[in-house]
């Protein structure tokens, strides 16, 4: 299992460290410096590690690398999840997760991990119940406890931590009583230089933000579910219902939570809403290059021997990053009878031949009450509980890893 | 007001400050300063030296501050351990707690503290725990069996806490029988003997329905040991099957990928007619490409168990191909594997799609990713033939970019195109002369030699091409060098006339003046070959080479399915079985699929056949386990084995002149032998070995190897047996292990139905095959049978360690013997070790795991001693002469992975050798010992 845990910033320093068994020296990083080394940047680090006796599984979030130390043969997707959950939880603590407020907040932070692993076995992640048992630091309670000596710790054992719902806390009260929904798609897509589709595909999930009186149990049914035949569920979902019947039927967490992720495929034709006319050249002899662009709110690598971009956007900013050869240009709202478009020339370095590659366009945007698979929720309705709850639902489209070669 | 300040220090000295301040009165000052050594201790710093003042403060009702006093108990207690006996009370009383939370924490914290005084005041409260109301303590208390195992495992079987822990499966609480079976799984992998886990069908329901209400990664755990159950039909495994199959749409996904491996596993069982087997394959497709869209380092490992997938049921995600396609922001080590998948996947019907992306990859910036890119595209008109000509004409693209690395790795990858494909492309050879000079990785370099020498009579400059390469000889790496030399022969072979001087100027270059053993045999071979019998050169120089096909880099089928076992694991990260990189003494039980059952397999295609049997429609290329093609034509290109003592100069100038002289003399082509006579005999030495080398290619190592057989003794006396009586021994050859048996029917009847059994022994020994005995055995006849054996039974400790207990049956009745077998059958080939890793482990084993033998009246001399145990796969790494006494160090390896390395001294006036044995696994050493003498002595 999990032996130990390192804290490692961008330059290489080990900030935290924890140990769950026997503690394993520091010096076992070494390794993962060799090969942070050998990366040319930190996003390629290779996730698996070996050394002579342990084996090194990292992350890499926020900037930081949490390096998980094991000995014995484990699931390394068991250790992967957890890193990202673990780097989750400090996101739900403290807002942001980041050296400094790590450094912060250390106690809570040596305290919260304690809570997470009992030698190297998951004890207690979902983030309910370790905010029961050790609370998240706010100026509020600083003061109090500062005055009165009470503590961050929760003293009792958490109500949901052997129940059969252990995502919820029981005698939850609200004054108001809302759920919210947000369907939220994201366009996976690559488009080839002629502008035809070479994959395309939509991560789509069901946020919720649910704020009930109780133990309310919840159903949601959809329009089309059938659109929806690779799912992930939150745990509170019952699987059999939605075997047999199609319908969403659970007891949810308070507060906020992912209810469902799906997957619709490339082969379920994808219509991509926005594209790109593009017309980038070098040319061989000057240093000179040409560079149009129609529409999108877009980022563009250039080849490192280009050296400056002179561009007039019809509308929006723009701008070029000399050092690492970055031009976004954010074109705000796009007006269909006006298309946006963005032209000029590149000059490139004197004396060097012209780029080999040519750069590839990436592309981000946001369609508000659309969601780009047809999916529409049908009804939400509640059992167990007396009251009215207030119900909203809300449609996203955006762009995820939308790429467009040239 | 934020931690930070604990990490301020003031001049006086911060562990004199924070002493006083653990001291003082007031509790809110106490709990401040345990807090600024507890954030001292997170950052490495060594605060130990206040390990007393900070136990003072663990009496108190302040449940902040005991946790963190816990905390820092738990980091320091082993440097202290007289120190930790004054927390002990304040444990116990904490056990007995009405607070459920604080007697977890301190049933939890005790086990943390690796000392050994406090394990044994943990045991009485650990066993109240166990046992406790309520169901958070005993789940906390089934983690804390597998903490003490850790530190003591005698105590913990002593105490019963196993039994205890088993019987915590059937707990009414899911999470509880979670944690049971992830402390039983860790226990039962470092005592891979142990049946701990005993599945039935009973605790297999047991399993599944409290996999339905536990957590995801209880979840985690039982899927994994669900994954080691052995269903007892197909039935059975069906109903499993669709009590897994929720799980592949959990969120969690090391969830899916264990429930995959069940899926998987389970699938071998099921016939491939029912309908259920379809939708199984169908459901599995989505959640393994959800994967895919989950962050870099969860695809990375998804990526690399999806290769395995894929080559095992390639119809699962042979529709996917689009979501493998490379996104230019993915890091790395996602592009190379989802490369490799694509290739994998690469079929007529997407191959257009394919050959697309490829050639957009090609021009991306990424030097690695190129490279593999190019090699990718040589794969797909390897592996599709319809798609070939477009590669090729692909790959001239990419060529005349002329991109320095995209250029050579083209023409790496040509080359391969051109062995498959003989006489088809060779008109793109002209283009890629043009590019002779832009060369200079040692692989192109090799490549376009071969080319060149290949295809010498069509290309009209080749000797020049050749000659050019020829002028910066020594400066070459040695695959180019062997390749020159190789090439200027083939020319030389099919252009006689021209490039007579072109030959000889090689010929000198290799044998005279080079330092690489290799180089000189080869050249010396060539030599005598072309001097001799020109006919015999062009037969082996100029042979038809075998045809190479895309079978190559697939992972070898018996591997792949043990690998498959191992979905989710690290072994299927490194597509290694665990045995191959897990330390020896853990003992790793190997996995296999299980059989399939069901009726109507035989009627099917051959790739029904029980799941042993894929092995047998491999095609007839050799699989190796190698990454890329490339690596095929560098067979003869191994690693430069130590060559025999050379000939000395004179005789080498001799032979030089010799030979010389006969090729001057055998103008247009014709040779007259050189007279065997005059030629030095010394010769003869490299000669031979060059030939072995040469024959190695095909021939695979070893296969000389034969170990020491002892002579059959009576294992089952007549007596004892009602007539039938059994002698044997047991050998090893060529890698495998039999048991040679001599059956003998002294009875009055005809004896039949014979067959044979092994109980469970230490290394796993299980007969590989039934025994055979083809015709009922008449009185007074016997019969000789060889018995294949493997290694791959279910593994018990036996005393003695290499005792054999056998049963036998016939249509008499059944009879039992036990035996030993020598050690020595399960030392495996490949049991030599590198010199750095000898020295490495040599040093890293602790001391007390070192024993000494003494070998008495044994007269051989060291090269002897190292040859004859060679012979039964001892191997010897290095000689040393100290002081007149031989020193040999050798390693061997069991066939369970354990690595046993050996020092043995011999003194040239006492006949008694000195055997010290290093081994992670002690217990082996004596058995290692007898097999040595048993070896020396015969």
């Amino acid at each position: 299992m999990i032996h130990s845990l390192f804290l490692i910033n961008a330059s290489g320093d080990i900030f935290l460290e924890k140990h769950w068994k026997s503690v394993v020296s520091r010096s076992v990083c070494d390794y993962f410096f060799e090969a942070q080394e050998r990366a040319s940047e930190a996003e390629n680090v290779p996730p698996v590690i070996p050394t002579p006796h342990h084996y090194l599984l990292s992350v890499y979030r926020h900037k930081i690398f949490f390096v998980a130390v094991i000995q014995s043969e484990v699931p390394p997707l068991f250790v992967i999840e957890f890193l990202h959950r673990v780097v989750d939880t400090f996101q739900d603590y403290f807002g942001v997760c980041s050296e400094v407020i790590i450094k912060d907040n250390v106690v809570v932070v040596y305290e919260v991990l304690e809570e997470m692993l009992d030698n190297g076995f998951p004890l207690a992640t979902e983030s309910n119940i370790l905010k029961e048992l050790i609370k998240p630091p706010t100026i509020l309670r600083t003061v109090v406890n500062t005055i009165t000596g009470s503590t961050n710790v929760g003293d009792q054992l958490p109500t949901g931590q052997l129940s059969v719902v252990p995502w919820r806390r029981t005698g939850v009260k609200y004054t108001n009583n809302e759920a919210y929904f947000d369907v939220i798609e994201e366009i996976d897509a690559i488009i080839d230089k002629s502008g035809s589709t070479i994959t395309a595909e939509i991560q789509g999930v069901i946020d919720a933000c649910v704020k009930l009186t109780g133990m309310p149990d919840l159903t949601l049914s959809f329009m089309n579910p059938r659109l929806l035949d690779d799912v992930s569920f939150h745990p509170c979902v019952r699987f059999k219902r939605w075997e047999s019947e199609r319908i969403l039927s659970f007891i949810p967490p308070d507060g906020n939570f992912r209810l469902l992720s799906y997957h619709v495929s490339a082969q379920n034709l994808v219509a991509i809403p926005v594209y790109v006319k593009h017309n980038i050249s070098f040319r061989d002899s000057s240093s000179l290059g040409r560079f149009e662009i129609t529409v999108g709110p877009k980022q563009t690598m250039m080849p490192k021997s280009v050296l400056n971009m002179t561009l007039t956007p019809s509308q929006g900013t723009h701008v070029f990053d000399p050092v690492t050869k970055l031009l976004s240009w954010d074109v705000g709202k796009i007006n269909p009878q006006k298309l946006p478009s963005l032209k000029g020339s590149v000059s490139l370095q004197a004396g060097t031949s012209k780029p080999d590659e040519n750069p590839t366009i990436n592309l981000q945007f946001k369609i508000q009450q659309l969601a780009i698979s047809g999916l529409k929720v049908n009804r939400l309705d509640m059992y167990g509980e007396k009251y009215k709850p207030f119900k909203g639902i809300k449609y996203m489209t955006k762009a995820g890893k939308f790429q467009v070669r040239t | 007001m934020t931690d930070s300040k604990y990490f301020t220090t003031t001049k006086k000295g911060e562990i004199f400050e924070l002493k006083a301040e653990l001291n003082s009165d007031k509790k809110e000052k106490k709990k401040e300063a345990v807090k600024k050594v507890i954030a001292s201790m997170t950052v490495g710093k060594d605060v130990s030296a206040l390990f007393p003042d900070v136990v003072n403060c663990m009496q108190t009702d302040n449940l902040e501050l005991k946790k963190l006093v816990y905390l820092y108990l738990m980091n320091y207690a082993k440097s202290q351990p007289d120190m930790a006996i004054m927390a002990v009370n304040t444990f116990v009383k904490d056990c007995e707690d009405p607070n459920p939370l604080i007697r977890a924490l301190a049933v939890r914290t005790m086990g943390c503290i690796r000392v050994d005084k406090i394990t044994e005041y943990l045991c009485e409260p650990l066993r109240k725990c166990l046992k406790d109301e309520d169901p958070y303590v005993r789940k906390t208390a089934a983690v804390c069996v597998a903490k003490l195992h850790d530190i003591n495992a005698q105590l913990v079987e002593d105490q019963g806490f196993l039994d205890t822990l088993k019987d915590l499966i059937s707990d009414s609480n899911p999470m509880v029988v979670a944690n049971a079976v992830a402390a039983l799984s860790e226990i039962a992998e470092s005592h891979p003997s142990s049946n701990l886990l005993d599945l039935n069908p009973q605790s297999i329901n047991k399993l599944l329905t409290a996999l339905n209400e536990c957590t995801e990664w209880g979840q985690i755990f039982i899927l994994d040991c669900l994954a080691n159950y052995m269903p007892k039909d197909d039935r059975e495994a069906q109903s499993i099957c669709e009590r897994v199959t929720p799980r592949l749409s959990h969120a969690n996904s090391a969830v899916v990928l264990s429930a995959v491996k069940v899926l998987m596993k389970f699938m071998e069982m099921l016939s491939k007619d029912l309908d259920y087997y379809g939708t199984l394959l169908k459901k599995l497709a989505p959640p393994l490409v959800t994967l895919l869209s989950a962050e870099p380092e969860l695809q990375y490992v998804a990526l690399r168990n999806i290769n395995l997938i894929v080559q095992k049921r390639p119809e699962i995600l042979k529709h996917e191909m689009k979501v493998f396609f490379v996104k230019y922001n993915d890091p790395i080590y996602v592009k190379l594997e989802k490369l490799d998948i694509m290739i994998r996947l690469a079929s007529q019907a997407n191959i257009a799609q394919v050959l697309a992306e490829l050639k957009e990859y090609a021009t991306e910036v990424d030097v690695d990713f190129v490279r593999k890119a190019v090699r990718a595209i040589g794969r797909c008109a390897i592996k599709v033939e319809q798609s070939a000509e477009r590669c090729v004409s692909t790959l001239l693209d990419l060529i005349q970019t002329k991109v320095n690395y995209v250029v050579q790795e083209a023409i790496v990858v040509i080359k391969d195109i051109f062995r498959k494909y003989p006489n088809k492309y060779e008109s793109v050879i002209a283009t890629l002369c043009e590019n002779l000079d832009s060369l200079d990785e040692p692989e192109a370099r090799a490549a376009m030699i071969w080319i060149v020498g290949e295809y010498a009579e069509r290309i009209d400059n080749a000797d020049e091409l050749l000659e050019s390469f020829l002028e910066g000889f020594h400066d070459e790496s040695t695959q180019v060098q062997l390749q020159l030399l190789t090439a200027i022969v083939k020319l030389f072979l099919k252009k006689p006339t021209e490039t007579q001087e072109l030959v000889q100027q090689v010929l000198s270059l290799a044998t005279q003046d080079s330092d690489n053993p290799d180089l000189r045999d080869r050249g010396y071979i060539y030599w005598r070959l072309l001097s001799t019998d020109p006919v015999a050169a062009k037969e082996v120089v100029l042979a038809e080479k075998p045809l190479i096909s895309e079978e190559t880099d697939l992972i070898e089928p018996t591997l792949l399915d043990e690998l498959i076992c191992y979905i989710g694991t690290l072994a299927s990260v490194y597509h290694k079985p665990p045995s191959a990189f897990v330390e020896g003494s853990r003992g790793v039980v190997h996995k296999s699929l299980p059989p399939r059952t069901g009726s109507s397999e035989s009627a099917e295609s051959p790739d029904t056949a029980p799941s042993g049997g894929p092995a047998a429609d491999q095609p007839s290329v050799i699989p190796t386990q190698g990454d890329l093609l490339g690596d095929l034509l560098n067979l003869d290109l191994g690693p430069p084995v130590s060559g025999p003592p050379m000939a000395t100069s004179a005789v080498q100038m001799g032979a030089v002149d010799l030979l010389g002289d006969s090729l001057m003399g055998g103008s247009g082509g014709s040779f007259t032998p050189a007279p065997s006579t005059t030629a030095p005999t010394n010769v003869g030495a490299p000669l031979g070995s060059g030939l072995g080398d040469l024959f190695d290619l095909t021939g695979g190592v070893g296969t000389l190897s034969g170990s020491y057989v002892a002579p059959k003794t009576v294992w089952l006396p007549a007596m004892k047996a009602k007539g039938l009586e059994i002698s044997g021994t047991f050998s090893r050859q060529v890698g495998s292990i039999s048991m040679d048996l001599v059956l003998t029917n002294k009875a009055l009847q005809v004896m039949s139905d014979f067959a044979i059994q092994f109980n469970r022994n230490s290394f796993g020994l299980a007969p590989a095959a039934p025994l055979q005995v083809h015709a009922p055995l008449a009185p007074n006849q016997s019969v000789e049978i060889t018995l294949p054996l493997n290694t791959v039974g279910s593994v018990m400790k036996m005393e003695p360690l290499n005792n054999l207990q056998v049963a036998v049956k016939n249509n008499i009745d059944v009879f039992y013997f036990s035996t030993l077998y020598p050690l020595h059958i399960l030392f495996v080939e490949d049991g030599k070790m590198e010199r750095q890793m000898f020295l490495a482990t040599w040093k890293d084993i602790p001391n007390e795991n070192e024993t000494q033998f003494q070998i008495k009246d044994c007269s051989l001399n060291a090269d002897a001693v190292s040859s004859k145990l060679q012979g039964s796969n001892i191997f010897t790494i290095a000689k040393r002469n100290v002081e007149g006494q031989d020193m040999l160090y050798q390693s061997l390896k069991l066939t369970n992975g354990i690595w046993v390395l050996a020092e043995l001294r011999i003194q040239p006036s006492n006949p008694s050798f000195t055997l010290s044995l290093k081994c992670r696994a002690p217990e082996v050493s004596q058995y290692i010992y007898q097999a040595y003498e048993t070896i020396l002595k015969n």
